[in-house]
């Protein structure tokens, strides 16, 4: 068992956790923050992507005892006063999303995508996805949704 | 008011996706609840000589172990296939028995021996570990084309063959065949897939002893069917003390309709245990158990004329099923795919013969297009092949042969309503730039590139179904669909639907059809699905259905609702019923201005109310109340068809193909969301092409899955897709009040032919899906060491 101490959406937390434990294990389980999913087992599909410390990472390829002291935003924890993100509301728009499933972790890495090339080609953003998979959408109209997001991140 | 029908409206339910606020099954936490981890056969086929289970019983944290005996004791009946196919030679098919929990034999890798249960996931692993089950391995069948020929896995079942169906005059055929001018004949093989939805199968029991009431929550297309399925033939518990609930499903495809052995064990579990019992699925052990797709080996050959008339078809096929038949397995391969292989063609004569044979791989059902995927790849792979042996444009022989008129009857099963198979081709040659084709391919061969297109014309069969009809065709069931439609008091709505929505946007298509119907604000309807204990029974979401069936239930419904709402009208403003017109929300008397809103009727149904003077707004006899129920039992399937065309740009160095251009004209009836319509066509179209060139579920002749992880099996990804171009052309279905023919499965139907057509026409030499890159380059190898051979 070891001790956890982290940010988590903007709330301090701190839990006693086996030192085994997955950083999405922690978020969905121990917080109760079921938005992140957890969709294979190899680290591929990107269902679990959240943001340490600024950056997109897969939660299920690290353990909960790195974040300490990081700073984790969820998929929650865009919401701000009931205002969507600008890219949720391009989501939306762009009917970015069918099951819903790999989406929190698409739009995250979305975002990340986003802040790191301020005007992604259709290339750049195709290419910018390939950590995340999805298996009802066809990426076609995420592409539309991260394309209409350009310069609002 | 303008119409919601044909409207791009944002989703109502992408609100709670997008933040986070989405229940799928594995996010639902039960107090007290129990953690269940399966033990799984290693082997493809072997006998369990003996189940030790004391060590794990006494591992940390264990509350049970439980295994297939204890099912048996407790009379748990096995799961069952549920569509009778009857062989050529009048028999019936034959199903081994397939127990929840194996006690004899196991027949795939992944099959179920034992169930662990803990108070925690760690400690069922753990204790998982220490269940020493002892197997005696024998040789596994793994092969579909040699399982007839091979070691019988199942007593009884000679040759592993389940059925020898036949579908078609042969004599007829075998006569179009002696006297044609040319044959054509081709083998093709369709490969094995696995569905993979995002979201792994995750299931929870939950018995209160005090109700006796057992509840279900799980991963399902079809809550109310498999809550029939597991109370009549699992003997799991009473249906009216039995609740389902499949909340947010995160994907099907196929995968999810099924009640699984997983689903039958939690359920029970949670009874016999009287804790919840939850289990969710890995990736992996979702590779291994879930339902897999397509697996099919075909030799067919086509009759011509010189002019290049189709004068017959004739198709043999060797099915695999896997290692039991599960639900709609048999009949997948063949009422949904044999009357298919014609495909938009009119075809005077054919013979289909099915052979459904068992192996010791996992189980294959339904996955999206379900036998008409199949069907579709080998009509559009052997028109391709005969057009150019018989030296003509692959695009004029296809046109001459289409079906012209409509209704048209085909010469196997299916009525045609509708159609204008000319009108999405040539819009499709426009939008695809056929004319262009040489020219873009000469300057592909200046970078060194090759360029091929290919075309993929198909018709399909869905808005599952006619229930006369599946009935007469061995169905266990009807295929109808319910509706319920409730106004509040308030006026706002629930509607109550027996379909599901696992991605397919009923909560906002279906509010559509109410709103444009009842006049009622979006935001005041509430689409209701996925729970047994809410709504009438209905067949769940599969088949391209939902729209063309569940959608007319809802129509129907809203049609009873203003049938009341005019009576208690006409009552209210002093008028005779069929004097009162109904329109934009308002029932009203034309040329005056007395009018009342649906809102004021539903009112008045509710609170009708009778007090010294006050009169009721009702009719005399008339019950207070406004809530109305349909039943809809579709009258036909319903026939999308269209033309798909791809071109793809090989680089011979490396034998990788790119998408280059992917155009789609599709004819889907009319449309009630174009939005949602697209995005069902473009999932449809990565599942295609990525059967096309990137996924395949490989078992080795030992019976084991190598493709078992994300590792091994290609999912396709958003750089290995271009834009796609798509246009609509519009024939109205007949057969539904909506015009309406579905959409879900047809760009999985239709691209994997596109794009193969398209792959063999750069290369010039035969390869099969998926077409990899090795496969490719060696392709071109070996066509280029036949061709310095020839020389």
């Amino acid at each position: 068992m070891g001790k956890v101490s982290l940010t988590v959406n903007g709330k301090k937390v701190e839990k006693e956790v086996p030192d085994n434990t997955l950083l999405v294990s922690f978020i969905r389980d121990n917080l109760n923050l079921t938005g992140t999913h957890v969709g294979c087992d190899t680290s591929q599909c990107g269902a679990c992507v959240v943001h340490v410390d600024g950056k997109s990472v897969k939660s299920c390829a690290m353990f909960a005892v790195d974040a300490n002291g990081s700073e984790v935003t969820t998929i929650e924890g865009l919401e701000k006063d009931g205002k969507l993100h600008p890219v949720q509301e391009s989501f939306k728009k762009h009917h970015g999303l069918q099951c819903g499933y790999c989406t929190p972790g698409m739009v995250m890495s979305s975002i990340d995508l986003l802040k790191t090339h301020k005007n992604p080609s259709e290339e750049e953003i195709r290419k910018g996805l390939e950590g995340n998979i999805c298996r009802c959408t066809g990426y076609q109209n995420i592409v539309a949704s991260v394309k209409g997001a350009i310069g609002k991140v | 008011m303008a119409s919601m029908i044909g409207s791009k409206v944002e989703r109502k339910e992408d609100k709670k996706f997008l933040t986070g606020k989405g229940r799928y099954t594995a996010d639902i936490n039960l107090h007290n609840q129990t953690y269940a981890v399966f033990i799984r056969s290693p082997h493809a086929r072997a006998k369990i000589t003996g189940i030790d289970i004391s060590k794990a019983k006494k591992a940390s944290g264990v509350v049970d172990v439980l295994t297939g005996k204890e099912l048996q004791d407790d009379k748990i009946g096995g799961l069952i296939a549920g569509w009778k196919i009857v062989s050529k030679d009048g028999t019936d098919m034959k199903c081994p028995a397939h127990p929840a929990l194996a006690t004899d034999l196991v027949n795939y890798v992944g099959d179920h021996v034992a169930l662990v249960v803990a108070e925690s996931l760690q400690e069922a692993k753990d204790a998982a570990e220490l269940v020493d089950v002892k197997y005696k391995v024998l040789k596994a069948v793994a092969s579909t084309g040699q399982a007839m020929n091979s070691d019988t896995i199942h007593e009884g079942i000679d040759k592993n063959l389940c059925f020898d169906w036949e579908l078609g005059d042969k004599a007829k055929t075998d006569e179009a065949f002696s006297s044609a001018d040319k044959v054509v004949e081709m083998d093709i093989v369709n490969n094995r897939l696995v569905p993979n939805a995002m979201e792994p199968r995750a299931s929870i029991g939950d018995f209160n002893p005090s109700s006796e009431e057992l509840t279900l929550y799980t991963t399902s297309q079809n809550p109310h069917l498999s809550r029939l399925v597991m109370s009549a033939f699992n003997a799991i518990h009473p249906e009216h003390k039995f609740r389902i609930v499949a909340p947010d499903v995160g994907g099907g495809f196929g995968s999810k309709i099924y009640p699984y052995s997983e689903d039958v064990v939690m359920a029970w579990a949670a009874k016999r245990l009287q804790r919840p019992v939850k289990w969710v699925c890995e990736r992996t052990e979702s590779f291994l158990s879930d339902c897999h797709g397509r697996d099919h080996i075909t030799k067919c050959s086509v009759a011509l004329k010189s002019d290049g008339t189709v004068t017959g078809l004739k198709v043999d096929t060797i099915a695999n099923l896997g290692g039991y038949a599960s639900l709609f397995a048999t009949v997948t391969p063949t009422y949904l795919y044999g009357p298919l292989v014609l495909g938009l063609y009119n075809i005077p004569t054919a013979y289909c013969n099915v052979k459904g044979v068992f192996t010791n791989t996992a189980p294959v059902d339904a996955y999206r297009g379900a036998g008409r995927p199949e069907a579709t790849y080998l009509i559009e792979r052997i028109m391709d092949k005969a057009a150019k042996e018989l030296g003509m444009d692959r695009a004029e022989f296809r046109k001459k042969n289409f079906i012209k008129q409509f209704p048209h009857q085909q010469c196997l099963v299916h009525n045609i309503d509708s159609g204008d198979y000319d009108a999405h081709f040539d819009k499709a040659l426009k939008l695809a730039d056929y004319a262009g084709f040489e020219k873009r391919k000469a300057e592909s061969a200046a970078k060194g590139k090759l360029r091929g297109i290919g075309f993929s014309t198909y018709i399909e069969a869905c808005g599952i179904a006619p229930s006369a009809a599946v009935m007469s065709l061995g169905a266990g069931v009807g295929l109808w669909e319910s509706a319920e439609i409730r106004f509040n008091p308030t006026g706002n709505i629930s509607v109550f639907t027996g379909t599901h929505s696992h991605g397919q946007s009923h909560d906002t298509t279906f509010a559509q059809i109410v709103s444009d119907k009842l006049g009622v604000p979006m935001e005041n309807i509430e689409i209701v699905h996925g729970d047994t204990d809410k709504g009438p029974f209905g067949m769940g979401t599969y088949g391209s259905r939902s729209l063309a069936v569940g959608g007319t239930a809802i129509a129907k419904a809203c049609d009873k609702i203003v049938e009341k709402g005019k009576a208690v009208a006409a009552n209210m403003l002093e008028a005779k019923p069929e004097d009162i017109e109904f329109k934009d929300g308002e029932f009203l008397v034309p040329n005056t201005n007395k009018k009342k809103t649906m809102g004021e009727i539903a009112f008045a149904c509710y609170l009708p109310g009778t007090y010294g003077e006050i009169k009721s707004p009702l009719p005399e006899g008339m019950e207070p109340g406004l809530k109305e129920t349909a039943f809809y039992d579709p009258v036909n399937f319903s026939f999308p068809a269209g033309s798909h065309i791809c071109e793809v740009e090989i680089d011979p160095t490396t034998g990788e193909t790119k998408v280059d251009t992917y155009t789609c004209v599709d004819d889907f009836g009319n449309l009630i969301n174009p939005m949602i319509v697209e995005g069902q066509i473009h999932g449809g179209l990565a599942q295609g092409i990525g059967q096309a060139l990137y996924e395949n579920a490989y078992y080795d002749e030992t019976g084991q899955l190598v493709t078992a992880s994300y590792m091994d099996y290609c999912m396709p990804r958003a750089d290995n897709f271009p834009e796609f171009r798509i246009d609509y052309t519009c024939t109205p279905a007949t057969s539904n009040p909506l015009g309406v023919k579905g959409c879900g499965e047809a760009g999985a139907i239709a691209s994997p032919p596109a794009v193969m057509n398209a792959v063999v026409d750069a290369i010039g030499t035969e390869v099969t899906m998926p077409a990899t890159a090795e496969k490719v380059w060696r392709a071109l190898k070996d066509k280029k060491s036949t061709q310095k051979k020839a020389a």
